[in-house]
């Protein structure tokens, strides 16, 4: 059972836990041993609640509501697959990208799970399918009768789940909970070249990475009304460190230097184009 | 890379000459380092490597884990391993690649290429030196030989970053930690996808029932690229 293994992998790496969780080493120990016992479905539960536990009336403000906001954008994607895969046929959805589209929906129901879980009584209230309006306010009519626009509102939703992880690193950090955020930041990225991917086996011009638009512009997804989710993308210096044919390596072009490092976006921004797709 | 016994003798010979001559250490160091940064360039650039002409590794490196100069180095390490071994795809690709895999795996190579270079200046003078690898077991002319070592330098650096971001304790470091490791989590997809269609998150990479992906202690990542890695790595204050 692999929620075992993430807590000791926690454990590992975040030495604080211990110091955290010394008062209630039993309770702990307690918890590690239901583990083992309890079953596979009512494990987020039960990891939530180690959670509370461990960080209990602790845990700060804006961690809770870091969590609440990925909690958030996991219910987006969760509802947008889901709908998809229920409606297949509608999409054209069959074979192999079916099987991909539900691999990524049950992530995304999984990851639910698991920020619900660890919330608990703190979670934002459970979001239905009927709460969100896919088609943003008229911006995408057909995102579930037409496959290339299910898949490029679907990449723009990976693209921005993404950068919006990256976004909250900092409120995280030395927190437990940023590992279980960059796990979960991963496979978003995982999920944005799959879909990427796929968007360039039905003829669309586009790489697994986000790289330049037309005119070195910051937005390579083809889709204009997708700009706020790729602002900033075409950034080639880090640090103050210009990228761009850094040290003599001239095969470091600005497309590159913009590919190699994803950007974050900042909270209020990624809520203003969620927003769009929220009731 | 094969060695001759006697190679092998040769080598610990010249080892041997370097200690007796009581060097000092740090210069001693400098010697290794610039025999690994020597090795490495030859490594890249010629396919027919020379068992003798490997440098004395027994200095070797230290990522020293105490602060976030450790975490950057330890980052460091990793992408210069990536980055040599995408400069020898890339410059030879197996035949079996396709135009759409040759420009790919260029463009792999030039962001591995950054984010070393990239570590390197952020260092400055805390950087470690060039590490000596050996893709010995990489079979550079087959196509299935190659994505696999591929796919396993992507998982494993997606593990280490997802490990390492607790460690790093300046915002500027994590965020920038979190730049890359989705880029590495996209190459990883890209080489998955290649190697079986619809892999880019299987299981044995994400959790089925957390859709967690993985996250490795330094420890174990490098036990893990040890066998690629010539140079020794010591590890403190981990």
């Amino acid at each position: 059972m692999n929620i075992v293994n993430i807590i000791e992998e926690i454990e590992k790496v975040d030495g604080e836990i211990y110091e955290r969780l010394s008062p209630r080493r039993s309770a702990m120990k307690d918890f590690y041993n239901m583990g083992k016992k309890v079953a596979m479905a009512a494990m987020p539960m039960a990891l939530g609640s180690m959670f509370t536990k461990a960080y209990g009336q602790s845990t700060p403000s804006d961690v809770t509501a870091t969590l609440n906001f990925a909690l958030t954008l996991e219910y987006l994607e969760y509802h947008f697959y889901n709908h998809a895969v229920v409606n297949a046929s509608a999409i054209a959805l069959s074979g192999a990208a079916l099987t991909a589209i539900t691999t990524i929906r049950d992530h995304e129901k999984a990851h639910v799970a698991l920020l619900a879980g660890a919330l608990g009584s703190a979670a934002i209230p459970v979001k239905a399918y009927t709460d969100f309006d896919y088609t943003g306010k008229g911006t995408f009519p057909n995102v579930f009768s037409d496959y290339g626009t299910f898949l490029a509102v679907a990449q723009a939703f990976e693209d921005t789940g993404v950068r919006a992880y990256k976004g909250q690193a900092t409120v995280l950090k030395g927190n437990a909970v940023l590992t279980t955020a960059l796990q979960i930041h991963s496979v978003e990225a995982r999920h944005a070249a799959h879909i990427r991917y796929m968007r360039a086996a039905s003829g669309v011009s586009i790489k697994p990475w986000i790289s330049l638009g037309p005119g070195g512009s910051s937005n390579d997804s083809g889709v204009p009304a997708a700009d706020p989710v790729y602002a900033g993308e075409n950034t080639t210096s880090q640090a103050n460190i210009n990228i761009v044919g850094i040290n003599g390596n001239t095969g470091i072009t600005a497309a590159a230097a913009a590919e190699c490092f994803d950007e974050p976006l900042a909270k209020a921004d990624v809520l203003t184009i969620a927003g769009l797709f929220i009731k | 890379m094969k060695t001759e016994p006697g190679q092998e003798l040769e080598m610990l010979q010249k080892e041997n000459s370097i200690l007796t001559a009581s060097l000092h250490r740090r210069s001693f160091l400098q010697y290794a380092g610039a025999g690994a940064a020597g090795i490495a360039l030859i490594a890249a650039g010629c396919k027919k490597d020379h068992g003798n002409d490997m440098p004395p590794v027994n200095g070797g490196v230290t990522l020293d884990f105490k602060d976030d100069f450790g975490v950057l180095n330890y980052a460091y390490a990793l992408e210069q391993l990536e980055a040599a071994f995408y400069i020898q795809v890339a410059s030879n690709p197996p035949s079996g690649f396709s135009a759409i895999e040759k420009q790919y795996f260029q463009d792999i190579q030039y962001h591995e290429i950054a984010h070393r270079e990239f570590f390197k200046n952020a260092l400055g003078a805390a950087a470690i030196g060039s590490l000596a690898v050996d893709f010995s077991t990489i079979n550079f002319t087959d196509r299935s030989s190659v994505l696999n070592a591929a796919k396993a330098f992507e998982d494993l650096g997606v593990a280490a970053y997802n490990g390492a971001g607790v460690r790093i304790k300046t915002d500027a470091y994590l965020v920038l930690a979190g730049k890359i490791v989705s880029v590495e989590a996209r190459h990883a997809a890209y080489i998955r996808d290649l190697i079986s269609p619809g892999s880019f998150s299987g299981p044995d990479v994400v959790d089925a029932t957390t859709g967690l992906d993985q996250a490795l202690t330094p420890d174990k990542v490098l036990a893990a690229a040890g066998k690629y890695i010539k140079t020794k790595v010591n590890v403190i204050n981990l």
